[in-house]
């Protein structure tokens, strides 16, 4: 069986994938770990040891990345975690124009990034934008969303949401739709209401889709770029910035072995908080 | 069931199927307003944004200017679209060339490659070797690519800046979950079928090509349209490996128009429409597919 298995299971089907793979993103990431240690202009480096990483974490400007990667990921996963539950639980129930409605929330999941931003910062200026306008209509005063250091931030996250919240509903629609109805008909009989059934059925039975959208939105918020980009390009000052936009930043200015050691603080970080994540998440399922 | 039982039972349902009924009257009310209710906030959410770009794409300067919904006064589509697609000696037309190009190679590419991968991946699930492999391939899925090491690679190697530098660097950054897919659909493909290849004398080869990647098409065609999306709207990557203006992507055209036409936003706005139209087309013809496939990679991956 071993030789017929190396004849029609050959691991040269995996040569060409893997060489990809590898070239283009394997060895490029065991690299960053030396360049990161180096000043770097892509021909030549000198080796200067953590210098890199000591300026990262000294700097302010620099630092202030983390704590907004850190707040971006968690309000946006946070967000899509919640929202997408209670509209995949709305969509999966016997709503009206339930197709529909389910086509409309995934639809913006299709835009590119890039255009929603630019979109979404036209609309949110502080006076004539179509967001404050139409609150003022209500006769509320909205607030410059991405002008105003302390909520700049979050608005951008907003917008994430608004943009991401499809494939969160469509991931929990899938999980509540594997849900066996008789569960369902026993808290029926039971005399429990449909909030009963939300809470005690939906939300446990749930809970394989749920991790998923943590995982999924965790890591995409911690690695988020684009939106950012478009909207405010870390500003104003330094409130918006994430960590993949100083790298890109320190990109631009030439200091490659910087941007590279922001690279590896990234990964790192991503691996640190998003494994231990996996693990746990994966550990407390309910299975069906 | 006998009629004892049957009688008892229509005693026990003759009550309450009268208060069923009158709860069937409300709550075919609260439909109703349930429904208008979400109609109405998905129209102002998701519907409003969609009308004020597209709108204001047909206005004139001074009137998108003025950021507001109304209705133009005077319709300029032809002009606008016509300027956006002329700007900068037609940098858009040869954007979309690009972006579309850049993702009909990646995509067939990626197939090809992570449809051989899976299949060997899950056929030959279990050892230590390709334990490791999958280990590396799930690290895929979570560790952002390094940058600038990524760059001296493609310049060392002559590919920095070029379409088939940036289609590499897409192949790779999509494999994993490519071959994830494709790994749990072959999972769903007895092994009798291998058998009786075998049997008939298809090598390894002839069995995957003429065989299996035939019935992979359900996931085939999934991958297709999810990392369609996902390279045409790429933005960071173009901007990283394939900078240069002859070489825009229709995203990074979007980005340098955004300083460019500062103070037209009816031109920021027709480009927005323009570069979008591709990926709607897409949606309206695969819409189940896009969301099977969602669900798939998600709960499996």
């Amino acid at each position: 069986m071993t030789k017929l298995t190396i004849r029609t299971y050959s691991y040269l089907f995996l040569i060409p994938a893997f060489l990809i793979y590898f070239v283009f993103y394997l060895l490029p990431t065991v690299l960053s770990l030396f360049f990161s240690m180096t000043r770097w202009t892509l021909t030549d480096w000198n080796y200067i040891g953590f210098d890199n990483y000591v300026t990262f974490f000294s700097e302010t400007a620099l630092s202030i990345g983390f704590r907004n990667t850190l707040i971006y990921a968690v309000v946006t996963c946070g967000l899509k975690v919640i929202l997408g539950l209670l509209l995949g639980a709305f969509l999966t129930s016997t709503v009206l124009f339930k197709n529909y409605l389910r086509s409309v929330i995934f639809f913006p999941t299709l835009l590119s990034t890039i255009a929603v931003g630019i979109a979404f910062s036209i609309m949110m200026h502080p006076s004539q934008g179509l967001i404050n306008t139409s609150l003022a209509v209500f006769g509320i005063d909205g607030p410059d969303w991405l002008g105003n250091t302390k909520i700049a931030l979050l608005s951008v996250a907003l917008v994430d949401v608004w943009k991401g919240i499809g494939v969160a509903t469509v991931i929990y629609i899938a999980g509540i739709s594997a849900i066996p109805g008789e569960y369902y008909e026993a808290l029926k009989i039971d005399g429990g209401s449909s909030m009963n059934a939300f809470r005690y059925i939906t939300v446990p039975l749930s809970r394989p889709a749920m991790n998923s959208v943590i995982i999924l939105s965790f890591i995409g918020g911690l690695r988020s770029f684009d939106l950012i980009w478009a909207m405010t390009k870390g500003g104003p000052g330094f409130t918006t910035d994430l960590i993949a936009s100083i790298i890109y930043k320190q990109y631009q200015a030439g200091f490659y072995g910087l941007a590279t050691a922001g690279n590896v603080i990234l990964f790192v970080g991503v691996s640190l908080l998003a494994f231990p994540l996996y693990k746990y998440l994966t550990k407390s399922e309910v299975h069906l | 069931m006998s009629s004892e039982m049957s009688r008892v039972m229509n005693k026990g349902v003759g009550k309450p199927l009268n208060r069923g009924e009158n709860r069937g009257i409300s709550s075919a009310a609260k439909r109703i307003i349930v429904a208008a209710f979400s109609l109405m906030l998905s129209t102002a959410i998701f519907w409003i944004p969609f009308y004020f770009v597209i709108i204001n794409s047909f206005k004139n300067q001074a009137e998108s200017a003025l950021m507001n919904m109304s209705w133009p006064k005077s319709f300029h589509i032809l002009e606008n679209y016509r300027d956006v697609l002329t700007a900068a000696d037609h940098m858009l037309v040869r954007a979309f060339y690009n972006s579309m190009l850049l993702t009909v190679l990646s995509i067939t590419v990626l197939i090809i490659v992570s449809a051989m991968a899976g299949f060997v991946l899950h056929r030959r699930e279990g050892g230590r070797f390709s334990s490791f492999l999958n280990f590396l391939v799930l690290a895929g899925l979570m560790i952002p690519p390094a940058i600038v090491p990524t760059i001296w690679v493609l310049d060392s190697i002559g590919l920095f800046k070029t379409l088939a530098g940036i289609t590499f660097v897409e192949v790779a950054l999509h494999f994993p979950f490519a071959a994830i897919l494709y790994k749990a659909f072959v999972a769903t493909l007895p092994r009798e079928i291998d058998e009786s290849a075998l049997i008939d004398g298809a090598g390894g080869g002839r069995l995957f090509f003429s065989i299996i990647f035939p019935l992979l098409k359900p996931v085939t065609s999934t991958i297709i349209v999810l990392e369609s999306i996902n390279v045409f709207n790429d933005f960071v990557n173009p901007l990283y490996f394939f900078p240069g203006s002859s070489n825009a992507t229709v995203q990074l055209t979007l980005y340098n128009f955004m300083s460019r036409f500062t103070t037209s936003w009816n031109l920021l706005f027709a480009d927005i429409v323009l570069i979008s139209i591709p990926m709607l087309i897409l949606f309206i013809f695969f819409n189940k597919k896009i969301v099977a496939g969602m669900t798939a990679g998600a709960i499996k991956g």
